[in-house]
């Protein structure tokens, strides 16, 4: 009898601690939507900011994003990837060169965006770009300043310790016996990790992919110095130009704009949009996911 | 030696001398000296932690892919020292080919596992590998069941027929030697049958060593057993000797069940 009062109430609990965080998420979503659903259409999402900024849509902001968020992905997966197999296939697990990289990857996931957006600064444009411009010899300053590339490698340093865990741990899921297998048919190490070790955790390497993008396209902390402009009618036409950003248009509207209160439908909508738009991104990737690994048990 | 007697000799395929094996500081394999014949098939049986599926492990080296382990001694296969330092561990592999106690095919299509030993060699020509394919499923005994539909997940097969999969996988990069780790313990008896039934065929062409738990499969597949304990190898003979009128009386204790 007290044990069934025990088990009962463990599932109630559970079942309302899980209904709270659906309930949340919910009335975020609720509140965010009517007060901007006046202002969403297809309009607000294909035209410019117009009239300081107090009307018009936010299409810069959102291709800006979207850029961010490709480039940041195409330079930090790999990357992460490759340092996660490293990890986990040839790295010595008891050398201390492995337990620094170990740290390091840790105390990367602690560090706050902001710092990150510091660092980027200070890094990129400062000491690369400088660099760049310098040796390139150009007249105007081209790559010493924020831009787009900038802000997305920044990014994917914040994003890489994401990328690393996942991806690891992907790895660690693949059977031994797939590796035994491989090597006892006469493979190398190499061909082992390519031919099955790979195709084995490529739906956990997507994984690592879809949380850091869902890491990424949230924040805005480290593209504050690094790339965001506050206002850019036309969207970015190459990697060294600067881009507009969902969050950073949110952040700016919410602070830094004239008449705050006129502005607060489209503050609304676009915040709106901002979670619409991680929303996409990360279902995009799962149904990438899943596809592959449809492919490959088939 | 009466002529007679040279006539049957047959050539030792395997020849281990003095094979010391430590995991860390743990010997786990005492100086081991023995012959595998070759075209034969030799059971290792002895109870567990005795050392025989590290024994069969050595003889391809999969060994050192465990941290810690260290190993003394010759090996020698047809005559060169597999331990040696200029041995290529990956050419090694492709003449000794291993089949595990769990089946372990990869999750792909049943033509595809078949094929990986041979891509991996560089044989991508279509009609080379259909017929490698074909060949090696026929000679594990699978052709019949499966010819069907090659496009099929290897996962998808029985346990019996995975094992034999797992085979056919071997035999697709041409082995000399085939070492099997308890290749039967997950089976049901008609699927262990066929195994059985197919290491029987096998061995006209390979050299067969079998670690088996289960004496009356060494009795009944093998030419030659060796009984291990504790790290030693306590007798190597052949299999109707050693299960009728074992030299040692420690082997004998052990085939009559009185410990083990």
């Amino acid at each position: 009898m007290k044990n069934r009062i025990i088990g009962s109430s463990v599932i109630f609990l559970s079942a309302f601690s899980a209904f709270i965080i659906v309930a949340i998420i919910l009335l975020m979503l609720y509140i965010i939507y009517s007060g901007g659903s006046n202002l969403l259409s297809l309009s607000f999402l294909l035209d410019s900011p117009k009239d300081g900024m107090t009307s018009g849509g936010i299409f810069p902001a959102i291709v800006g994003t979207s850029l961010l968020v490709i480039i940041m992905t195409i330079a930090g997966v790999p990357v992460g990837t490759i340092t996660a197999i490293y990890l986990h296939e040839y790295a010595s697990q008891k050398s201390i060169f492995t337990r620094m990289i170990r740290f390091a990857v840790n105390t990367l996931a602690g560090i706050p965006g902001i710092v990150f957006g510091l660092f980027g600064f200070g890094f990129f444009i400062q000491f690369v770009g400088v660099g760049i411009d310098k040796n390139l010899g150009v007249e105007t300053v081209r790559w010493a300043q924020p831009n787009i590339l900038w802000a997305s490698l920044t990014m994917a340093l914040l994003t890489l310790p994401v990328v690393i865990v996942s991806v690891e741990e992907a790895l660690r899921n693949v059977p031994k016996e797939y590796r035994a297998a491989s090597l006892a048919l006469g493979a190398t190490k190499f061909t082992t990790i390519i031919k099955v070790v790979l195709p084995n955790a490529i739906s956990g390497i997507f994984t690592g992919s879809i949380l850091a993008v869902g890491r990424g396209a949230g924040e805005v902390a480290p593209i504050l110095f690094t790339g965001a402009a506050y206002f850019l009618p036309q969207i970015p036409q190459s990697l060294s130009d600067q881009f507009m950003h969902v969050g950073y248009h949110l952040y700016i509207m919410t602070t830094q704009s004239a008449d705050v209160e006129a502005t607060k439908q489209i503050q609304f909508a676009s915040a709106f949009v901002l979670l619409l738009l991680t929303f996409i991104l990360n279902f995009s990737a799962i149904l990438l996911r899943q596809r592959m690994q449809k492919k490959l048990v088939s | 030696m009466d002529p007679l007697e040279l006539e049957i000799e047959i050539i030792s395929k395997i020849k281990v001398e003095n094979l010391n094996l430590y995991y860390g500081s743990k010997q786990v394999l005492k100086n081991i000296s023995l012959n595998i014949k070759a075209n034969q098939v030799t059971a290792l049986i002895g109870p567990s932690g005795c050392g025989k599926s590290t024994f069969i492990r050595s003889l391809n080296r999969m060994n050192d892919l465990i941290d810690s382990t260290r190993t003394e001694g010759t090996i020698l296969l047809d005559d060169v020292n597999i331990y040696d330092k200029d041995i290529d561990v990956v050419e090694l592999r492709k003449k000794v080919g291993m089949i595990f106690q769990k089946s372990n095919p990869f999750p792909k299509s049943i033509y595809e596992n078949v094929a990986f030993g041979p891509r991996i060699n560089g044989i991508n020509n279509k009609k080379t590998l259909d017929e490698i394919v074909e060949k090696s499923l026929k000679r594990a005994a699978l052709w019949d069941e499966v010819n069907s539909n090659l496009n099929k997940s290897g996962l998808a097969l029985s346990g019996g027929q995975q094992q034999r999969l797992c085979i056919a996988r071997a035999l697709a990069v041409n082995p000399e030697v085939l070492l099997m780790d308890e290749p039967a313990s997950a089976l049901d008896p008609i699927a262990t049958a066929k195994i059985e039934e197919l290491i029987f065929e096998l061995k006209q062409k390979y050299t067969i060593v079998i670690v088996t738990h289960n004496m009356q499969q060494a009795a009944r597949v093998s030419d030659e057993t060796a009984f291990f304990y504790l790290g030693d190898l306590v007798e190597i003979n052949e299999t109707k000797k050693l299960f009728t009128s074992p030299d040692k009386k420690q082997t004998e204790d052990y085939i009559t069940g009185r410990f083990g």
